[in-house]
């Protein structure tokens, strides 16, 4: 069983599904997006046109301008940066410390395994949002803490997922035969065991990216994420509901970036488990 | 049977009391004096030594944490800083909106789920199934702080059909159940489907069919209640999920339910009030997912077995 992804042959079978195509385009492009903001951007994203706040979409200002006169289009377009770092950043949080735990559960089992889950069953039972929102709420706003909270909350879904995988890998001959040969035991958990359970758990990150950057923008938008000149989506949106009634492009647009974002990664998240988890193919 | 519950319900005590923990915990590290927030920047250092002694805020954390549990299995939470009146009580006021709006919310799931879910796996591939399964997805993408504010935009502000805030009765409800059901129809959609074409692979179902049934009755009498299985954990599920990240859509329609109430709390760091409502809300997933667990045993027979 080889680990590595053949490249192209990976990208044919992933773009024979049309909606995964449109997920890893739409997803490139916001990449794009981010990382060339400072070139994109038409306007800087707190640069403020008091004399023309509030304005409805026009040739100048594409998507509007806010109450402060702040190109919208400009701010989608450098929030996109604080929604995908949120959003990998804590996945990788939750990755390392879950897939840590998972490993570790599941490769010595016992009672190690016991303890390590029931602290999990702990942190499982306070709905995902609420947990996000009760470690925001203990750290305080900004961007780090935000990731925080939002990663922190998911690792027991990873260290499920991994230990699922190294259960179902542990007792296989190959594992025996390194063990044999003189293998210790971390070498073999990540030497033999993690690479091999990492289809699951490459699905399981792209749509906990989705998940992690819907949970930010909701933080954000009952005013625990980032602070106010931050052009964060979810922020923008909590501006917009003020306005809703008569400027509801303040709303309409900074909406539509967080769905369709979140709407590709779930695309590809579908598509890569077609393609790298046949067990589970619908 | 049984030895089953009674071993479940057992396991709900130990995970009640970490979460206690974590929440106190986590309350304990929150920066700021719960006694100066009480009495205010104004108060005398004396004023607040005082006030910090009689809530047993300067003993041992340890004795703290177990105070509080004991006082909790008693149904004392606490008083609210904020009103002053018991925890417990504000969130027993809280709830009932809360439950209606994740009753309503499952009931639409499910209207529209199951059926949407087996007409799809019929046609599977179909133009049909195509559509489905592609809202499917953008109903899971969608967050609910966003289509609630463009419902309200729609049904209040354009067409004055709906008011744009719930929690005053049934028509008020409606829009925000709609919103906050849009995930659980996707998952309910793409659960019955996939279950649904699982099931109709399987040998008992071709023998209905080779036995001259005709396919609405293999349909219906066959397949359908063994596809549901999995169906009925997933709804159970939802409806934990429901209770707990009802949140945002009560902050968008301004119900006054136990989110909102937990999320005003945090924003007057009103310690008891966020502790009490993250235990409450743990409390009702535990049950709800107990509850799940128990029902599924009852209905698959192969883990009933286990435990006879």
């Amino acid at each position: 069983m080889s680990t590595k992804i053949n490249f192209i042959p990976f990208i044919k079978r992933l773009s024979r599904s049309k909606t995964a195509f449109f997920g890893l385009i739409f997803l490139c492009f916001m990449l794009l997006v981010a990382i060339f903001a400072g070139v994109i951007a038409p306007y800087a994203f707190s640069e403020q046109d008091l004399l023309n706040t509030l304005a409805t979409p026009s040739m100048e200002h594409p998507f509007g301008t806010d109450e402060f006169g702040r190109d919208v289009l400009s701010r989608i377009i450098y929030g996109s940066r604080i929604s995908l770092l949120v959003g990998f950043i804590s996945v990788a949080i939750a990755l390392v410390f879950g897939g840590f735990l998972g490993a570790v559960a599941g490769f010595f089992g016992g009672r190690t395994d016991h303890y390590i889950m029931r602290v999990m069953d702990v942190f499982l039972a306070i709905p995902q949002l609420l947990f996000a929102i009760s470690v925001a709420a203990t750290l305080g706003p900004g961007l780090g803490n935000l990731m925080l909270a939002v990663g922190v909350a998911a690792i027991p879904q990873y260290a499920r997922v991994v230990r699922a995988g190294v259960l179902s890998i542990r007792s296989l001959d190959y594992i025996e035969a390194s063990t044999a040969s003189g293998g210790g035991k971390f070498y073999i958990i990540f030497k033999h065991i993690l690479p091999n359970c990492a289809a699951p758990l490459i699905v399981q990150s792209t749509l906990g990216v989705a998940f992690a950057i819907l949970v930010a923008a909701g933080l954000s938008f009952i005013g625990l994420g980032l602070e106010p000149p931050n052009p964060e989506w979810g922020a923008m949106l909590s501006t917009g509901r003020e306005y809703i009634r008569d400027f509801p492009h303040l709303t309409i647009f900074p909406g539509l970036a967080i769905m369709l974002t979140i709407l590709s990664l779930n695309f590809l998240g579908d598509g890569l488990r077609d393609v790298l988890d046949p067990k589970l193919r619908r | 049977m049984l030895k089953y519950t009674f071993k479940r319900i057992l396991g709900v005590i130990p995970v009640l009391m970490g979460v206690t923990f974590l929440v106190f915990t986590m309350l304990h590290l929150t920066p700021g004096d719960p006694a100066r927030i009480i009495l205010g920047e104004q108060a005398s250092l004396e004023s607040v030594q005082g006030l910090r002694d009689q809530m047993g805020l300067n003993d041992n954390f340890f004795l703290q944490f177990f105070r509080y549990c004991g006082n909790a299995v008693t149904g004392d939470l606490g008083r609210s800083y904020s009103t002053n009146r018991p925890v417990f009580s504000e969130l027993l006021s809280a709830f009932p909106y809360t439950l209606q709006l994740a009753t309503m919310s499952i009931a639409i799931a499910l209207l529209l789920g199951i059926p949407f879910g087996i007409i799809s796996s019929i046609r599977q591939y179909s133009l049909f199934d195509n559509i489905v399964t592609s809202l499917a997805m953008v109903g899971i993408s969608i967050p609910v702080f966003w289509s609630g504010l463009l419902l309200i935009l729609l049904f209040s502000v354009h067409l004055r059909i709906l008011p744009p805030s719930g929690g005053s009765g049934f028509i008020s409800m409606i829009m925000p159940a709609a919103t906050l059901a849009a995930q659980s129809v996707a998952v309910i959609t793409r659960m019955t489907r996939s279950s649904m074409l699982e099931i109709v692979r399987q040998d008992f179902v071709r023998t209905a069919r080779s036995k001259g049934a005709n396919e609405r009755h293999v349909i219906v009498r066959h397949a359908l209640p063994n596809a549901l299985v999995p169906v009925i954990t997933i709804t159970g599920i939802q409806f934990g999920r429901l209770l707990g990240g009802a949140v945002l859509t009560e902050i968008v329609f301004s119900i006054p339910g136990v989110g909102r109430l937990l999320v005003s709390a945090i924003q007057m760091r009103d310690y008891p009030m966020v502790q009490g409502g993250v235990l409450f809300i743990a409390v009702a997933f535990c049950l709800v997912n107990l509850g799940v667990d128990l029902l599924y045993a009852y209905l698959d027979p192969r883990i009933k077995s286990q435990y006879k």
